[in-house]
């Protein structure tokens, strides 16, 4: 996209896009959500037209979330299978929150901290689909008892607070890891950002870059016959 | 507003549950009593008990949606229901009907409309036997002795006043022939109580959750504060190309 040879793709527009959705998909469902939650919060419903759109709404939104996380899961499952490193990484984290990653194994795409981001959102998500068909009265009420309910509302308001909490963490590695979020808005990252969180992916960018831009073997460009 | 008349399937009740049109269900057991060999016909009046610590009220999530008065009456106030059914599953009775037509909750309003102008409920009004009463619950609790006594007379050992203590007691109650088997009566809880899910859910998670919520951020700002951001260095960017012109240029 850019000629600088020192910025380096990181999301591709539909990986930006799905991301973006989802962001907005999620926003909308702890805003409704924590109506639902809390008396004292019960003015968010406003946002979607009151109560009874909120009840409705939120399942939806809840449905269409599904689907754009699964499509984050399938782009970025394979980047983020834990490794020894990560081990390593995770427990010095304290030099990473201090700024410190030359202290740390080098990070391939995703550092340990953002798989573990990774997969409790996964797993917070799958939590709360399956407790949140259980409190769909109006579609499914009649397939669960009044106890399943119970216990799926506990599950239920113990994940979303969770993954609240997960996507807080999120965002504000974001924020405070200056140049993540152009990644996220124009796609790509400087290289000077990749050194400095990403030594590992910067390499295999590098050496990806250099096999594509290197002049043409010779033998490729032999005669058919 | 009244109950579709429904099939008859051989036993009295009919409808055979309560329903959003309808809040009030005599529930019929025939019980054979073992130690007197006698054939007992247990009825109960089943719909909301009026819980001074109510399961629903705890459960809802919209303000004003579920009010309880000063004379223990607990009400739904249909206008601010939004149709979630967190009272359903807060309610130790399984009570509060879902209308299928305005997503709304009802339950027995105990005639609040009627008790607000010193009238007793048209259940208590209409009751030809005089086996519903209405009155301080002062008053029923002594006038609930009074039977009691009677059927102890009558050989009843066990009988007993319903006010269950799990839920701080209720504001409609039963005297019971066999007060120490609530359950003998159609399924009558004998110890009910607030589901200690529903008190997870709606006590400890509810504080815990927007303070871990408010914490997360907070820990986030302060560390912002104190450690400022973290700035890809000038250094960083020129060891970057200098990887990338050593591997090109290799």
């Amino acid at each position: 996209m850019s000629h600088d040879p020192n910025i380096y793709d990181r999301y591709t527009p539909g990986a930006r896009v799905n991301h973006w959705a989802n962001a907005f998909i999620m926003i909308g469902l702890a805003l409704s959500g924590l109506s639902l939650f809390h008396p004292g919060l019960f003015f968010l419903s406003g946002i979607f037209g009151g109560g009874q759109w909120t009840r409705i709404i939120h399942p939806w939104l809840g449905v269409a979330g599904i689907f754009t996380f699964l499509g984050l899961f399938i782009r970025f499952v394979r980047f983020n299978f834990w490794t020894r490193d990560d081990s390593r990484w995770m427990a010095s984290v304290n030099h990473v929150l201090a700024g410190r990653e030359d202290k740390v194994p080098e990070s391939g795409k995703y550092n340990a901290g953002q798989k573990v981001v990774f997969w409790l959102l996964s797993i917070l998500i799958v939590l709360l689909l399956t407790s949140g068909l259980a409190l769909w009265d109006s579609m499914f009420g009649q397939y669960t008892t009044i106890d399943q309910k119970r216990l799926a509302a506990v599950v239920h308001a113990f994940a979303a607070l969770a993954l609240i909490m997960t996507v807080i963490t999120h965002i504000y590695a974001a924020i405070w890891v200056r140049g993540t979020i152009r990644g996220m808005t124009r796609g790509s990252v400087t290289g000077g950002w990749a050194w400095r969180h990403h030594r590992k992916w910067f390499r295999q960018e590098v050496a990806h870059g250099a096999e594509h831009d290197a002049p043409k073997p010779p033998q490729q460009a032999r005669p058919a016959a | 507003m009244r109950e579709e008349v429904g099939v008859n399937t051989g036993v009295y009740e009919n409808p055979h549950d309560l329903t959003p049109n309808m809040f009030t269900l005599m529930r019929f057991t025939e019980w054979e009593n073992e130690e007197t060999g006698n054939l007992e016909w247990l009825i109960r009046k089943d719909g909301c008990m009026h819980c001074d610590d109510p399961g629903c009220l705890k459960a809802c999530p919209s303000p004003g949606a579920i009010v309880q008065y000063s004379n223990g009456i607990v009400d739904f106030i249909q206008e601010n229901c939004i149709g979630c059914g967190y009272c359903v599953k807060g309610c130790p009775f399984n009570i509060p009907r879902i209308s299928a037509r305005d997503n709304k909750a009802y339950k027995c309003t105990l005639c609040s409309d009627r008790v607000a102008v010193g009238q007793a409920p048209a259940c208590a009004k209409s009751c030809p036997t005089q086996a519903i009463y209405f009155g301080s619950k002062r008053d029923m609790r002594e006038w609930a002795q009074h039977r009691i006594d009677d059927l102890k007379e009558r050989g009843f050992a066990n009988a007993g006043l319903y006010d269950p203590p799990g839920v701080g007691g209720t504001h409609v109650m039963y005297v019971l022939h066999h007060a120490d088997r609530p359950e003998l009566y159609a399924g009558l809880a004998s110890n009910p109580r607030i589901s200690p899910l529903v008190e997870l859910w709606k006590g400890l998670l509810k504080p815990i959750g927007l303070i871990g919520i408010g914490l997360t951020a907070l820990i986030g700002f302060f560390h912002y504060v104190t450690r400022g951001p973290n700035e890809v260095e000038p250094e960083d960017e020129a060891a970057a190309v200098r990887e990338r012109e050593k591997v090109t240029h290799t």
